[in-house]
């Protein structure tokens, strides 16, 4: 079929490259702590990407009825498309990524309901007042891409993830907690999730008043994905230094932030679940160095876009139901070798974020957060006193990064997109009721 | 369209006969097409269309949910989803009945903007780029257009079969204006259900716009703290969604008892002069709809009268469970998702202040207008504001860089003093909730005035 499309596309077209996802995914899920829905979902689809005179035009669909249209709905879009200073590339020598277990497919449904309920079990028997949801899913995903360049490459992916929240109420006041694991090979096991956000529940305890002011603050791995993340990975991708809308701009080889700090974006870490061996455009996968002690050493990039630059495909075509563009596979932050406690230990007054809300929603690109803590500890005098609320934490990234007391030894992945340990910045700006 | 309407009706025929305590199936065909800028250059250009369907069924408590592209072996799909639910269940199912419907609403396909050559959408969209990049300072700006319309059957084992269609239309542009290495932002977000002239007209706004991210780079940071705001209906429609919508949705509340208890009907959430509703039958917004995607009717719903907790929004299920009339409010993104409880068109009721009365003996206050962004965390919520400036003594003041609020709705909703008289309902951007993102909806409410609103300084 795929070929069929091809050598139609290749009729009107001087390029044509056919991208194809399938994937199988059975997730399920547990609500006021027992199982409440199994699910099953199947799905196909198909995206056509032309280079007709010079310009790209795009037409996906998942009904292989119109598959024979995708060629036609392709030109009409290409008759406005963006000029294309690239050539789809020839199958490149890839990588060697593990990320397909076979075991995968064969976790049975009863084992998945039985970490489930452990997950739950394990949780009550912390706090029996919660009221817990779990999540489980195993997944196979077949990616597939063909071009007029004589590409014609494929993998299989395997994936199997676990997620646990909390919810606890006493009158007005509301605490979630939750974490979750995921990988391309089974978890075979809750206790670690179940330890997590045993973690989470121990700090919040109970709840203590913080001032307003400038203080310490230090960012779980969580806390670093919800704050510092979003506004970084934009500044990184080369879409927006392209466009000069990235304050990273013309600094490559600059020293920007503390020499601590060390980000690689790498998609060929085994069993990781955003791993793979080529990018959704055919390039290679390769572990590109983003920052290193502090100085920017490269953009990401896929083909459009490096084109454009002058630059290089990093290998980061990505595709979210649409064309694909320059996105971040895995990001990896150096950890350093302070222990968490360590760090807690040395704060007279200080802040702990684990869950910030609505980071992402200021002035992102100009580097700024400011959002509610959702969920934060009072550090005093070197011990981890409470929860915090109703606390806002505002600053901007390209301030923070320059000066970093100490990075944790605590590495973990997150949802395989991040891998990052606690962050200790020396003052952060706090405004609490 | 044809295939999938004579399978819904061959299907609705043999629903009855499977052992499940209830099932219903969902067949959706869109087509969609979307083009972008960044910077003065086009981006992208696509054209998309999408088939699918999905089964849900409940036996004993317990739901299977099958979804699929591929439409060969539904019946096989049916066992399967009975076979999964099965496994989940262990208590007596407890679901709401409404009465069966055969509604078939006209396929309006050919009068949407989907089927638009791309080059009159393409020319409009020329203006609008133009226009940012006519103002000085500007460094990029992005601009996106979307449009589809879909078109849905719904069949249920109690024997109602309803064909539905929507068209949505979205757009957003954002100017990026930078100085001595600093970058501000300022944007719009303009939607519609299909009404393709809502985006052909926004001139001035974009010019507003574009001047706004220019000036905001002089533009003072606020100092963090508490401070009496007054939001425009804009805002105030997305506070309304964020700070008190979602924690109206029954299926964060039914099987929680503190939560019962904190949400309990007649109790007193905010002063005597605020009114919330949520009302899917209002004509032409994109939360609207006649029937919900589990086949239930829309009804207008207060959700707060007169400051009490009136009501919620339910599906069938948390209806049922909590002994409350059923709402129609359960909705799903696309037929990947089994329905959950989701908002429709949310909004505060208009009241009898005016700006000028709101602002007067604000001795330093925050105005805030146009929504940036907004979330929640059912107690908590922030949300962001588009554009912000002092008030000083019962005058708007100088610009402030953008600014992120913050509060506790069950302090928030009562520090509510004044409400205007201007409702405007805004069909900007989506809801997300659960893993589905975006769904249509719309928000508004009149100017509304806050005390003692927690504001993030920078």
């Amino acid at each position: 079929m795929l070929e069929k499309i091809i050598e139609q596309a290749k009729k009107v077209a001087e390029q044509a490259e056919c991208f194809m996802v399938e994937s199988e995914s059975a997730p399920i899920h547990f609500e006021a702590n027992h199982l409440k829905n199994i699910e099953s979902k199947q799905s196909l689809s198909l995206a056509l990407r032309i280079i007709k005179d010079g310009k790209i035009g795009y037409a996906a669909s998942s009904n292989p009825a119109n598959w024979p249209k995708l060629a036609d709905m392709a030109l009409e879009t290409a008759a406005y498309g963006q000029t294309a200073r690239f050539q789809f590339p020839a199958t490149q020598t890839c990588p060697e990524v593990k990320i397909f277990d076979p075991e995968v497919e064969t976790v049975s449904l009863e084992e998945m309901v039985k970490l489930g309920k452990d997950m739950i079990t394990g949780l009550l028997e912390i706090n029996p007042e919660l009221v817990c949801s779990a999540s489980l899913a195993k997944s196979t995903f077949r990616i597939r891409l063909l071009n007029t360049s004589g590409a014609d490459i494929s993998y299989k992916k395997s994936h199997f993830s676990m997620g646990l929240e909390g919810t606890l109420v006493r009158g007005t006041d509301m605490l979630f907690v939750g974490d979750g694991l995921s990988s391309c090979r089974p978890i075979r096991s809750g206790s670690e999730v179940v330890n997590l956000v045993g973690k989470q529940l121990e700090r919040a305890s109970r709840n203590v008043n913080l001032q307003s002011g400038e203080m310490p603050v230090i960012f779980t791995p969580h806390g670093v994905g919800s704050t510092i993340i979003p506004a970084l990975s934009a500044a990184l991708n080369g879409k927006l230094v392209q466009e000069k809308a990235s304050p990273l701009a013309g600094k490559l080889g600059e020293q920007m932030f503390d020499p601590a700090f060390s980000l690689v974006d790498d998609p060929t870490q085994s069993f990781s679940p955003n791993s793979r061996p080529f990018d959704d455009e055919g390039t290679a996968s390769q572990i590109t160095p983003m920052v290193e002690s502090g100085v920017i050493k490269n953009f990401i990039y896929d083909l459009r876009t490096a084109a454009l630059a002058k630059a290089k495909s990093t290998g980061n075509a990505e595709r979210h139901g649409g064309q694909p563009a320059p996105g971040f596979s895995a990001l990896m932050i150096k950890p350093g070798t302070v222990s968490f406690e360590e760090m807690v230990s040395g704060i007279k007054e200080g802040l702990i974020v684990e869950f910030m809300m609505g980071a992402e929603q200021g002035n992102v690109l100009g580097g700024d957060f400011s959002g509610n803590v959702l969920l934060g500890y009072k550090i005093e005098n070197g011990q981890i006193a409470g929860r915090v609320k109703d606390t806002m934490l505002s600053g901007n990234i390209y301030n923070a990064l320059k000066t970093i007391n100490a990075i944790g030894s605590d590495g973990r992945w997150l949802d395989g997109e991040l891998f990052s340990p606690s962050i200790y910045f020396p003052k952060l700006s706090v405004a609490a009721k | 369209m044809t295939e999938l309407r004579n399978i819904a009706h061959e299907l609705s025929q043999q629903l009855y006969h499977y052992r499940a305590d209830y099932l219903e199936i969902h067949l959706e065909e869109s087509s969609g097409s979307y083009i972008s800028y960044r910077g003065q250059n086009l981006d992208t250009a696509g054209r998309s269309s999408d088939l699918g369907g999905n089964i849900r069924a409940l036996v004993n408590g317990g739901w299977g949910f099958v979804s699929f592209n591929s439409l060969d072996d539904i019946q096989k799909r049916i066992d399967q989803a009975i076979h999964q639910a099965a496994l989940a269940g262990s208590a007596q199912s407890q679901f709401a009945s409404a009465p069966s419907v055969t509604y078939a609403q006209p396929d309006e396909l050919s009068q949407s903007s989907v089927e638009r050559p791309l080059e009159d959408k393409k020319r409009v969209l020329d203006e609008y780029k133009d226009l940012i990049w006519q103002t000085k300072g500007i460094k990029t700006s992005f601009i996106r257009f979307s449009d589809g319309y879909r078109r849905r059957f719904y069949v249920n084992s109690r024997g109602s079969v309803i064909e539905q269609s929507r068209a949505d239309i979205n757009f957003n542009a954002t100017a990026i204006a930078s100085a001595d290495g600093e970058l501000q932002q300022s944007n719009i977000s303009v939607g519609s259900r299909g009404d393709y002239n809502a985006i052909t007209r926004l001139h001035s706004q974009i010019k507003d716009m574009t001047e706004h991210a220019v000036k905001l780079l002089t533009a003072p940071k606020v100092k963090g703290g508490e401070y009496t705001v007054i939001l425009d209906p804009i805002l105030a429609g997305v506070f309304v969604h964020e700070a008190f919508g979602h924690l109206s949705e029954a299926d964060h509340i039914y099987e929680n008892p503190q939560m019962r208890e904190v949400m309990v009907l007649g109790k007193k959430f905010g002063p005597k002069i605020l009114n919330i509703v949520d009302n899917p039958t209002m004509p032409d917004l994109r939360g609207s709809y006649k029937y919900d995607d589990e086949g239930v009717a829309a009804t207008k719903n207060y959700l707060i009268r007169e400051g009490k907790l009136s009501g919620r929004l339910h599906s069938r299920e948390t209806a049922a469970k909590m002994n409350e009339p059923l709402s129609g409010n359960a909705r799903a993104i696309s037929y990947r998702y089994a329905p959950i409880v989701r908002m429709s068109n949310t909004y505060i009721e208009p009241g009898t202040s005016t700006l000028e009365e709101m602002l007067d003996g604000v001795k330093e206050g925050i105005y805030v207008k146009n929504w940036y962004g907004g979330t929640t965390s059912m107690e908590m919520f922030t949300f962001s504001s588009g554009e912000a400036y002092m008030i000083r003594d019962g005058k708007i003041a100088e610009a402030l860089r953008l600014v992120v609020l913050s509060g506790n709705v069950f302090d928030t909703l009562h520090n509510i003093d004044m409400i205007g008289n201007d409702l405007d309902m805004n069909q900007g951007g989506g809801c997300g909730k659960g893993g589905q993102s975006p769904l249509p909806v719309s928000n508004g409410s009149p100017h509304i005035r806050i005390q003692k609103c927690l504001v993030g300084g920078a």
